[in-house]
């Protein structure tokens, strides 16, 4: 009826073919297969090395060559996969799961406790989410397990935020108002239409958030926090590689690639899944 | 008479694979008002922005001849447009809050029209974008250009959107629905406006899908359905003489006749009592009392704001009331326990105007009726058929139950609403602008529905609506509402026909009126139409 | 008293009402910052003392009379009492490693930080703002491009994209000094490290913004007025598009001290990003401490400017405060 909506929906665009999304899901599934099976891949060592062939060059003994150590890049990048993939999981994990919580918390649970949780949030948001996680890693002391905590918490209010607005989206929303109007109990218009709402879209969001707190790790593994060496975390080997970019580039280069085409790939993919959300959400 | 200011034959506009506009034809002289009537995606909007070259982006636009001017536009470059856009022909949106650059003062956007064609000189350009306001009949008009258009009412504000398209004197002025966010006495007054404007001998080309807006004005009207004119002639001829079966549907929608089925009227079954609710300072409902009987519908009509939803949560006992209290079956809503209350909703179901977004997105049509089949208590084997039952009672094919709703059409949505509504084997059903957001011909089929499932089941309707032509339609008693106090109730004929309050006497005289239809045979004609047309939405 | 709450409420009052309202919630964002600080330290577990030692053993004479010197042998509402009392004076204690207040510490620092983050943000700024008018609403291949440059631009991480730059331009080109914050030259490679992530996402949001802007009916009407494409982008659909860019900026002042830190210490440029990694890796928690109070003050500082920014791009939110 309303000549503007007419006007987009004639405009509206359709989905293009997605070669990008294919190859981005293939590279995504190679890393995870990777990481389940490192040995699908290499039968080599990631921890030993060849003192003698240390910083060959990429050639046929080593695709991607050797650092200072001797040590095969290419097999430590795929042994890489695991805790690199780990780490992001996890901190993604608990980010999530503590963000639904304190979101819920403060959306459902009344005024007071909305504004107590909100504060804090905002208080939380006021510190860059690394310089967090650097306060924490000053006592806690640097390790994988202490990394992946500092880089969650540090993401938690960014989720609590989002959870608490959804959440009072949904609990306004024509459909919360029409099961209430059938004569739901509360508990269940909460259980069957509030969380799923909330949630459905959020856990998609994560996708993407095991990227950013992949490189968040690494970051802090870039800096020395992160898992210690010998573990072949990618961000640590970069920064090992560092020292070395003058005379051998491949040591730093090839797992910042690793990284970065993983990270890519999965917010490609966490992308494609968002707009098939919103499309079935409108 | 010199030719015609714009004149277009064999039009087609297709976007990718779809035809939008096909093999249109018409022209429009100086000073006539010419009207292109049709529903949402009868092409006309699209039409009317091929004229300034304007058709969307990914358009491909094919003309036999399109001339403006006398010109031929298809050689136009964007150069040539531009020097006709605002200058030769303006143009006019239904909504001035969007229309507007909502972050600019009225004023700038006025002015800007006026620099761009250099219609006057620099150091005048202030002067006259006052002088434009004040023709247009916007008051304190040096205030009001400074002000931004969520700074202005409805009214003031489509004023604004006008004086900006008519700033440069075109000769023509092109206006897509142009009073539809409008209530009926705003709209009204935009319509005089419009008229004055021709009167002055600018030409209107008006786009819009309601005739009785149409008859006001237009000299011409084309009737356009699925990117075809299938009807045009004198403004008179058409309207009182339709020979197309979808225009005698469309001047049927506009002027709809009553259809209250004959049924028994009972004891009252919602009462409300001295309802008190505010926001703030406004009172959404002031000493608010009537009653609901067994088998009747109550229509309660009023403008935005007078508080129409507000009492429809009340009713349902969704909203607490400030004071006051509503009886269901005799018994207030404050006064049950919550086991009690949810049991009592059953009874009072409700249908809301936007049905997609009363659904949870992530069900389908069966989880949706299942679920409120489920309230009442019916075990889980014997949902399924009793889903598909409903799904017949309102005439949908059990074929949707698989569908999600955003994949249904808006009439199709809203007849699934009204299946869920009657899940439970309510009394009560709370209408609330149940066909706002439909089409013309799918809100008679709704509204038709609507009536049969009263005379089957024996329902009550509280029916809120901003349209009178549709309350007057269904209703059997009339409130009419306005800054949350029912100012006028009675039986619907006697309030339409004698009322009693100068705000009911001036709501009426606002409704655009049609001429008297002539010939009754074309009566079976647009009956047929009616019961014909698809339901898309 | 009552005048005085009539002066507070009147009308007339309404904007230094405001800035005290506002000044009260930034002192509070600080004193909270400090507070979440404290519990980081403290309820993290390892003891900020052994923190203190290291790997070095040393006496236990020494030890005690670290803890006392340090008031670490107190209870720690006394601790966080006069950490807060101290902070509230705007003393920010003695570092532990430098020897030197850690307000004059951080002042020298700050200096080289502020200019690679407005050099940054400068580039970060212009950038996606040219990118975002010229591809907006334009054809497929223009936006698939330009979307896939984003994609990578928003996945390479800084430290990567740091090293690739000071590898192929400063060590094998040698076009720019691989280290130190001496004149422009040594500021290009760094502030592009820094804008690429926040480039690629600032395009991303305003292209979209812009692009819904486009699609909006004023926008419809400015055409149908018979402006050009260009003036309609600029004079119109742009501002509209600045909004969600704005709401953005919390996020990005994060994303820009982390990607400092970051490149500070690659490109061994001075800092407040190199003075706090030296400090968590000495556990020098006074200045940890001081760069948490003042990086939260500027969060406040940006949110202010953002919040006037806000009302000079939507007139509407005036009314509303």
């Amino acid at each position: 009826m309303t000549a503007a909506v007419t006007a987009g929906a004639v405009r509206a665009r359709r989905a293009p073919a997605r070669p990008g999304l294919w190859a981005a899901a293939l590279f995504l599934g190679l890393v995870v297969l990777a990481a389940l099976a490192p040995g699908l891949f290499t039968d080599g060592s990631a921890v030993d090395g060849d003192p003698a062939a240390a910083l060959t060059p990429p050639g046929a003994d080593h695709v991607f060559g050797t650092d200072a150590n001797g040590r095969d890049v290419f097999t430590r990048i795929v042994h890489g996969a695991r805790p690199s993939l780990l780490v992001g999981l996890g901190a993604t994990a608990l980010a999530v799961a503590g963000g639904t919580v304190l979101g819920l918390v403060a959306a459902l649970g009344g005024r007071w406790l909305d504004e107590l949780v909100m504060r804090l949030v905002d208080v939380v948001l006021s510190l860059p989410s690394l310089l967090l996680a650097l306060v924490v890693l000053v006592v806690a002391g640097p390790g994988t397990l202490n990394s992946v905590c500092a880089v969650g918490v540090a993401a938690v209010p960014v989720y609590a935020r989002l959870v608490r607005v959804r959440a009072m989206v949904v609990r306004g929303s024509g459909y919360v108002e029409a099961a209430t109007a059938l004569g739901l109990p509360r508990a269940v218009v909460v259980v069957r239409h509030v969380l799923p709402n909330v949630l459905a879209p959020l856990l998609v969001l994560a996708t993407i958030e095991v990227g950013t707190a992949l490189v968040a790790v690494a970051s802090l593994g870039f800096l020395g926090f992160g898992p210690q060496p010998p573990a072949p975390e990618w961000g640590a080997m970069l920064a090992a590689g560092r020292d070395y970019t003058a005379v051998a580039w491949w040591v730093a280069v090839f797992p910042g690639l690793a990284i970065t085409l993983t990270v890519l790939s999965i917010t490609v993919v966490g992308r494609a899944l968002r707009r098939r959300g919103e499309g079935r959400d409108v | 008479m010199s030719g015609p200011l714009v004149e277009v034959a064999g039009l087609s506009v297709a976007f990718d694979a779809t035809r939008a506009v096909r093999e249109v034809s018409f022209a429009v002289h100086p000073g006539e008002c010419v009207a292109i009537v049709g529903e949402s995606g009868s092409g006309k909007s699209v039409t009317a922005r091929s004229l300034i070259g304007l058709a969307g982006e990914g358009a491909a636009v094919r003309a036999a001849a399109l001339r403006v001017d006398g010109r031929d536009a298809r050689a136009f470059g964007d150069r040539q447009w531009r020097a006709v856009r605002g200058a030769r022909i303006g143009f006019v949106l239904q909504d001035a809050l969007v229309s507007l650059d909502p972050l600019r003062p009225v004023g700038r956007e006025i002015a800007e029209a006026l620099r761009l064609h250099r219609t006057v000189p620099r150091t005048e350009v202030g002067a006259r974008v006052v002088e434009l306001l004040r023709d247009v009949g916007v008051p304190e008009p040096e205030l009001r250009a400074r002000q931004r258009p969520h700074e202005l009412s409805g009214g003031l504000r489509q004023r604004a959107l006008i004086a900006s398209a008519i700033a440069c004197r075109p000769a023509l002025l092109i206006a897509d629905e142009p009073t539809t966010a409008l209530d009926v006495t705003v709209q009204a007054q935009i319509l005089d406006l419009l008229a004055a404007r021709k009167r002055d001998g600018m030409a209107l080309l008006l786009i819009s899908h309601d005739l009785g807006v149409v008859a006001r004005i237009a000299d011409r009207v084309l009737v356009m359905k699925d990117g075809r004119i299938v009807e045009e002639g004198p403004a008179e001829r058409v309207l009182t003489r339709p020979e197309h079966p979808y225009t005698a549907m469309l001047r049927e929608a506009a002027d709809p006749r009553p259809a209250r089925p004959a049924v028994r009227i009972g004891a009252p079954v919602v009462w409300a009592r001295g309802l008190v609710k505010a926001y703030g300072a406004r009172r959404a409902a002031d000493d608010v009392s009537f009653e609901l009987r067994e088998g009747e519908t109550l229509g309660v009509v009023g403008e935005s704001g007078s508080g129409k939803t507000t009492l429809g949560r009340l009713v349902l006992g969704l909203l607490r009331p400030d004071e006051g209290e509503v009886l269901i079956e005799g018994r207030p809503w404050r006064d049950m326990s919550a086991r009690e209350r949810r049991a009592v909703r059953r009874r009072v179901q409700v249908v809301y105007q936007d049905p997609l977004g009363s659904f949870d997105p992530r069900f389908d049509v069966r989880r949706i009726l299942e679920e409120a089949i489920a309230v009442s208590g019916l075990p889980r084997p014997a949902r399924r058929d009793r889903a598909v039952e409903l799904l017949e009672q309102v005439g949908l094919d059990a074929g949707l139950l698989d569908r999600r709703p955003a994949r249904l059409s808006g009439g199709q949505r809203q007849r699934v609403a009204i299946a869920r509504a009657l899940a439970t084997r309510p009394k009560v059903i709370v209408c609330d602008e149940p066909v706002s957001a439909l089409d013309v011909s799918v809100q008679a089929q709704v509204l038709d529905l609507l009536a049969r499932l009263r005379a089957e089941l024996g329902l009550s309707y509280l029916f809120i609506s901003h349209h009178l032509g549709v309350v007057r339609q269904v209703s059997d008693r009339v409130a009419v509402l306005k800054d949350g106090r029912i100012v006028e109730v009675g039986d619907v004929e006697q309030v339409f026909t004698a009322p009693r309050t100068d705000y009911t006497r001036r709501l009426l005289a606002a409704i655009p009126r049609l001429p008297e239809q002539q010939g009754g045979d074309h009566g079976t004609h647009h009956d047929g139409g009616r019961v014909r047309s698809a339901d898309h939405g | 008293m009552k005048t005085l709450w009539r002066h507070w409420t009147s009308p007339r009052f309404r904007v230094p009402r405001a800035v005290l309202v506002r000044l009260g919630t930034s002192l509070l964002v600080l004193w909270g910052a400090v507070t979440v600080a404290f519990a980081a330290l403290h309820l993290t577990p390892g003891s900020v003392e052994q923190a203190l030692v290291g790997p070095n053993t040393i006496t236990p004479q020494a030890r005690a009379e670290l803890v006392t010197e340090y008031g670490l042998d107190e209870p720690l509402p006394v601790q966080y009492g006069r950490l807060v009392g101290r902070m509230a004076r705007g003393d920010l204690g003695e570092s532990y490693q430098l020897h030197q207040p850690v307000a004059e510490a951080l002042g020298s620092q700050l200096g080289p930080s502020l200019q690679l983050a407005g050099a940054a943000m400068a580039l970060a700024v212009a950038a996606s703002l040219t990118l975002a008018l010229l591809t907006a609403g334009r054809g497929r291949l223009v936006r698939g491009l330009s979307s896939g440059i984003e994609l990578v631009g928003v996945s390479i991480p800084t430290f990567w994209t740091a090293i690739v730059l000071l590898t192929v331009l400063s060590f094998q080109r040698g076009w720019f000094p691989a280290a130190g914050a001496d004149g422009v030259t040594a500021l290009v490679l760094p502030a592009v490290a820094v804008a690429v992530p926040l480039t690629a996402l600032l395009t991303q949001l305003l292209r979209d913004s812009l692009e819904l802007a486009l699609d909006e009916p004023f926008v419809l009407t400015a055409r149908a007025r018979g402006l050009s494409d260009l003036a309609v982008r600029l004079r119109h659909a742009l501002r509209h598009a600045l909004l969600p860019a704005l709401t953005l900026a919390g996020w990005m002042f994060g994303a820009l001290v982390g990607a400092l830190v970051v490149v500070e210490e690659i490109f061994a440029r001075p800092g407040l990003g190199r003075l706090v990694l030296t400090a968590v890796e000495g556990k020098d928690l006074p200045v940890v401490m001081g760069a948490v109070l003042v990086t939260a003050a500027l969060y406040v500082a940006v949110n202010i400017v953002l919040d006037l920014l806000y009302l000079v791009v939507d007139p509407r939110l005036r009314g509303a405060r």
